[in-house]
């Protein structure tokens, strides 16, 4: 906790204290949401989901300082792997496959996802490695690009062998089954009735938790530096005898790891994905989330994220009713309301808070904590 | 006669139609600081950023501490053991000073990924580490108390110094630092001497490119002085000034006879 709130840094007991609160908002959530139905439980979940494919673009965008527009096929790419691997499409489309597997393809989590975070953080190494020397604007392109060029593939890969399952995606994808717990249905702890939304929610609430120590730690560390070190001066950075390549290499194929993952997740949640889940505009949204919430900074990352998957949300249950209230019909719609509402954020959000909403504490400006710092301060007579 | 840390021959860089350097070479002994002058446009940063693997040269042989290196990748240098410094400072201006100085311990340390999620006893140690020399770098160029400031909120002559204390973090066997007094008063000269003077009491070779005759005049042991990419004058700073070629490159061939007369 401590690491989002630095004020907590010195006093450990209400850094513990705050850690459990937060646990136990986190716990009790979805039991009070949920009872105005399973929607707002749903909308946390991909809240959560959100928050740890925002994470690992700001390795990318945030962290080492390269622009990604396509971050979203590593999203993909996880989802499809997922989707392929534990769905009845390969078995009924491919006659070797049926009969390896009788029963079907249906590989365990613990198999599928370390599996679609490799396959993402190999793509990952794909798209750095030609994209090394390129900077700014044209890393920009050149990865949205990428993005797209995953999306089209996986559009047409159903032609002239069933792959993908083209447009139509691919349906029956099993849920996720740990240790026995078939997540795909409601179960039953001490006695209270857990529906399969809320086991959704509490295991992306906990990997979102495992993604921000990650994050945390890396930023922290040797690498986070040099990463940090590459943002800021290239030539410096090379100058201190750090290889770019490497870090470079290392932070496209670390971010497309949490988009892996994630994907993985989101095929296992919906039990469907298709060629348009996977749209720019989805990877415009999660640049969005990193850069509205504090672009580098992890706790702004993850409010930005939990902020702008639930806006459509509320929106979606608030728009109709007003409307209907005050002109007895509905004039705009949710949706084109959604799209001019977030231009506005963007618009007004850039013009008063360019670092974001909750930028990294300038460090420097005001001494803090060690009491090392000693440059004069004003002198109040 | 010590023993040769830096060894370089024939090294020509051409720049299109400009041959930037022509046939320059220098040998730096252990421990010695070695002044490169030049007046503007000599081509001493080009040879520079050749020695550090910024530019390719065209041809040339590269010796550190006994073993050829080759300058193709700026982080291999670095590796090998020559540090540098710009000319404009580049630091990592967003970091805090303590960070930048902890960047340079990049290259002799080996935390990975895996080992900084999982924070095991050797990366954790290892941090400590980095952060413990950081400190005494720090406060060894003097400049502790701004540890937690951000390198751009710095003073200029502090900007300088942290460069220097960020390139030693690299255990260098040669420090190259590109016009260090550049832009600093007076006093602010004399505290870098006094620093330059003390690293190279510790042991380790400096090289100087510098703009400011007196401070080298002053701190070097050996002197080479380039013009229009050639090699006019190499050799004990008094023999140096003295060379009629060097008088004709700071003055200009007009003014020769006088120059000549005034030493005579």
């Amino acid at each position: 906790m401590s690491a989002f709130f630095p004020q907590l840094r010195n006093n450990k007991k209400a850094a513990w204290l705050a850690t459990f609160a937060v646990a136990a908002v986190l716990v009790a959530l979805p039991f009070v949401v949920g009872l105005t139905g399973n929607a707002g439980v749903r909308a946390l979940a991909f809240a959560a989901l959100y928050v740890m494919l925002a994470l690992g673009l700001n390795i990318v965008v945030g962290f080492a300082g390269l622009l990604d527009l396509g971050y979203v096929a590593f999203y993909a790419v996880g989802a499809y792997m997922y989707a392929l691997l534990a769905s009845p499409h390969l078995a009924s489309n491919f006659p070797i496959i049926a009969q390896t597997f009788p029963n079907g393809l249906h590989a365990s989590v613990w198999l599928v996802v370390p599996l679609g975070a490799t396959l993402a953080a190999f793509f990952g190494v794909i798209l750095g490695a030609p994209v090394l020397k390129l900077r700014g604007d044209y890393l920009a392109i050149v990865t949205l690009g990428f993005g797209e060029i995953i999306r089209i593939f996986i559009n047409n890969l159903n032609a002239p062998i069933n792959f993908t399952n083209g447009p139509q995606g691919i349906t029956l994808i099993d849920p996720v089954k740990i240790a026995g717990i078939d997540f795909g249905r409601p179960q039953h702890f001490f006695g209270l009735p857990v529906p399969s939304v809320y086991m959704y929610y509490f295991l992306f609430v906990l990997l979102a938790v495992i993604a921000i120590v990650v994050c945390l730690r890396l930023q922290d560390s040797r690498l986070g530096r040099a990463w940090m070190a590459i943002r800021e001066d290239d030539i410096a950075a090379k100058a201190m005898g750090i290889n770019i390549r490497n870090v470079k290499l290392l932070a496209f194929s670390l971010g497309a790891t949490f988009g892996g993952v994630s994907g993985a997740m989101f095929a296992a949640f919906q039990g469907f994905v298709s060629p348009e889940s996977f749209s720019l505009v989805e990877s415009i949204i999660i640049l969005a989330m990193v850069v509205l919430g504090g672009i580098g900074h992890i706790p702004g990352v993850v409010l930005g994220a939990v902020l702008l998957s639930l806006f459509p949300e509320i929106l979606r249950h608030t728009v109709v009713p007003v409307q209907n209230q005050l002109f007895g019909h509905v004039i705009v719609d949710a949706e084109v309301l959604r799209m001019l509402l977030y231009g506005l954020a963007m618009v007004v959000i850039m013009l008063y808070r360019p670092k974001g909403l909750w930028p990294a504490p300038e460090h420097g400006i005001a001494p803090h904590s060690d009491g090392k710092a000693d440059v004069v301060k004003p002198q109040v007579a | 006669m010590g023993d040769v840390i830096l060894k370089i021959t024939g090294v020509n860089k051409r720049f299109g139609g400009l041959q930037a350097l022509s046939d320059v070479g220098i040998e730096i002994e252990r421990g010695q600081i070695y002044g490169l002058i030049g007046p503007n446009g000599a081509g001493k940063t080009t040879f520079f950023n050749v020695i550090t693997g910024l530019y390719t040269p065209d041809s040339g042989t590269f010796e550190l501490d006994g073993k050829s290196y080759a300058p193709t990748d700026v982080h291999k240098v670095a590796e090998a053991g020559i540090a540098r410094t710009f000319q404009n400072i580049r630091l990592f201006p967003d970091m805090t000073a303590l960070e930048n100085v902890m960047v340079g311990r990049h290259v002799r340390t080996k935390a990975t990924a895996l080992g900084a999620v999982l924070r095991t006893r050797a990366t954790r140690e290892e941090e400590a580490g980095i952060r413990k020399r950081a400190l005494e770098l720090l406060d060894y160029v003097g400049i502790t108390r701004y540890a937690n400031f951000q390198a751009r909120t710095l003073a200029y002559g502090d900007q300088r110094r942290l460069e220097i204390a960020r390139a030693l973090a690299t255990d260098p066997k040669v420090l190259a630092l590109d016009e260090p007094a550049a832009g600093m008063n007076a006093t602010e000269k004399v505290a870098l001497r006094e620093l330059l003077s003390n690293i190279s009491k510790d042991g380790i070779t400096i090289l100087l490119i510098e703009h400011d005759v007196k401070l080298v005049l002053g701190l070097c042991d050996r002197v080479t002085v380039l013009d229009y990419g050639k090699m006019i004058a190499q050799g004990e700073p008094g023999d140096v000034q003295r060379s009629p070629a060097v008088i004709e490159a700071y003055l200009g061939g007009a003014h020769k006879n006088v120059a000549t007369k005034e030493h005579a």
